[in-house]
């Protein structure tokens, strides 16, 4: 698997990265820029780059930290789409609740389903993610109450204490930009942290690290809850941003898009993550307008990232640094 | 009489049909280097392995210092005070050598679900991880990613892994395998200085090295312990120059 080998160094300590703040200081000017053009296109775009960010950012914590490569994680974010649409069809839109119920539920379903993956490895694990994935899409597809197959809409953005603040798009923005905000960090520190370097260690050699007295299924069984968790805060979001959710956001070819986003961008640096949810999303956009079949255009640009910069977009920019301090 | 550190009794272990450890007993004393030696294929790192908890023994019981750990999973033995070094060697490539060790002392120190604050600048944990390189002559490459240490490096930094777990009993395969004259050297060194703070079980072929370091041998064959003794009485046994040192030291 040396596709996914990545050159995860542990953070440089003291250190201002460049890279991170950069993307956070664009996607935090962003709507600024969105008001000159079609403003609730635009707006509604970045917001759901920054919420797929957040689930990029789950996987690359699994993958890119842990190298579980997990197959399957479309299906905590459709967990927490369906926690605001079911509490939403029974009248409950409050955040207090939904957002925690979609968290507890997602955490849940990555405690059992991880008890079980985590007992696997490599390709076994890949297959066995994407069969509990599948799982639960034909669980969504079966909720004949909350729309089946054809999905069901929110009729209204969740409140905080009766307060309507994702309503305002600008607002519900800058929401989801804490959010991922706040996502980004607790993984970087986490990285780092005693937990972080046992995670880290197990990937690179599991029976070192159960020899120097590590019980390494414990750690990768509490990470892998922790980004089910960042799945399922995807989903709330994600809910809300389209005021819509059906199965689809389970199918494995969603969870598919999160392993592509994180390769793209730059696997194991958690910020590659960001890029590689905006490249994607914002190429669809783009390409998508130039042509229907825009993966015949996007399939061949990954091809050549994947081969020739290893470290993804993150390892692109890096190349040409260096070649530009060399000259 | 006091309790052994380790204590094997009547281990056996088959692979189907074929018989790969076939009762095996032995202590090993506190203090006290113990060298197995035998023929390739004579079930050594089997036997470490069943002793360090990768492979379950068919029947038999292994104690560490008089407690029962036949059944216990790795993770558990090494939080007993067992420590051990690979055939093969057995790193974390993509970590620098201080951290490698560091590891090693954060599982024997405070928990390690903490989530936030950088385990790297825990200079507890830093200290006596450089502490342990120093002892194997390491601490000049303690920043170096442990996958551009040299292989005879690499051999050291597992010794010291293995230290900084102030291990009870550290079992010891191989260690000088594949390394060269000079490096061999400088491993028997670092166990000669390291004798007598815990007991040690070496697996080794250089017979150099076991002669020059262990207070006992036991000689493995098939499976099986032919002869057990101190060095000049195993040397001067006729069964273990016929099955084994006189292929060897002709």
């Amino acid at each position: 698997m040396s596709m996914l080998e990545s050159a995860a160094a542990p953070v440089a300590r003291g250190k201002i990265e460049w890279l991170p703040v950069a993307i956070f200081a664009v996607l935090a000017l962003a709507p600024i820029a969105c008001a000159y053009g079609a403003e609730t296109y635009w707006l509604g775009l970045f917001t759901s780059v920054m919420v797929f960010a957040i689930a990029a950012i789950a996987v690359d914590l699994l993958c890119g930290f842990g190298g579980l490569v997990t197959f399957g994680h479309a299906a905590f974010v459709g967990i927490g789409a369906y926690a605001v649409a079911i509490f939403g069809a029974e009248g409950i839109t409050d955040m207090a609740i939904t957002l925690p119920a979609a968290l507890a539920v997602s955490a849940i379903f990555a405690y059992l389903t991880g008890t079980i993956c985590l007992r696997t490895k490599n390709v076994y694990f890949i297959m066995i993610t994407l069969a509990f994935g599948q799982m639960a899409y034909f669980v969504a597809g079966s909720l004949a109450p909350y729309g089946g197959d054809d999905g069901i809409s929110v009729k209204t953005r969740s409140t905080l204490f009766g307060y309507a603040i994702f309503d305002n798009d600008r607002a519900f923005y800058y929401c989801v930009f804490a959010f991922l905000l706040a996502s980004y960090l607790l993984c970087r520190a986490l990285i780092g942290s005693r937990f972080g370097r046992v995670f880290r260690g197990a990937r690179d050699n599991p029976t070192r690290m159960a020899t120097i007295g590590f019980d390494v299924f414990r750690y990768q069984r509490v990470a892998y809850v922790i980004a089910g968790c960042l799945g399922g805060l995807a989903g709330f979001l994600l809910a809300n941003a389209t005021e819509f959710v059906s199965p689809a956001y389970m199918s494995w070819q969603r969870s598919g898009e999160l392993i592509i986003m994180v390769l793209f961008g730059g696997l194991g640096t958690l910020h590659g993550a960001i890029l590689g949810a905006a490249s994607y999303i914002l190429l669809e956009s783009v390409l998508g307008g130039v042509t229907e079949n825009w993966k015949l255009i996007f399939g061949p640009m990954l091809v050549l990232i994947v081969l020739f910069a290893r470290g993804g977009l993150i390892g692109l920019f890096g190349a040409i640094k260096r070649k530009l301090s060399h000259d | 009489m006091t309790e052994p550190v380790l204590r094997i009794e009547d281990l056996r272990k088959n692979f189907g049909g074929l018989q790969v450890t076939d009762g095996v007993s032995l202590e090993i004393g506190a203090g006290e280097l113990h060298a197995v030696i035998g023929p390739n294929g004579a079930g050594k790192t089997t036997l470490i392995n069943q002793i360090s908890g990768t492979l379950e023994p068919s029947s038999g019981k292994i104690l560490l210092n008089g407690a029962d750990i036949t059944a216990l999973p790795p993770n558990k033995r090494a939080a007993l005070g067992l420590a051990r070094s690979f055939q093969i060697t057995s790193i974390l490539p993509r970590f620098s050598a201080l951290e490698n060790v560091a590891l090693a002392v954060q599982a024997r120190s405070g928990s390690s679900y903490k989530f936030i604050g950088s385990a790297a600048s825990e200079s507890a944990l830093n200290d006596q991880a450089m502490a342990a390189l120093t002892e194997v002559s390491l601490d000049g490459r303690a920043g170096v990613l442990a996958a551009h240490l040299s292989h005879g490096e690499k051999r050291a930094l597992e010794l010291a892994i293995a230290l900084a777990m102030q291990p009870k009993l550290l079992l010891l395969d191989e260690p000088m395998a594949g390394t060269g004259p000079e490096e061999s050297e400088r491993i028997v060194g670092v166990l000669q200085r390291l004798k007598g703070r815990f007991a040690m079980l070496l697996v080794e072929h250089d017979m150099n090295a076991v002669f020059a370091l262990a207070d006992r041998i036991s000689v493995l064959v098939y499976g099986r312990v032919l002869a057990s003794g101190a060095p000049d009485a195993v040397r001067a046994d006729p069964a273990v120059t016929t099955a084994y040192l006189g292929e060897e030291l002709e």
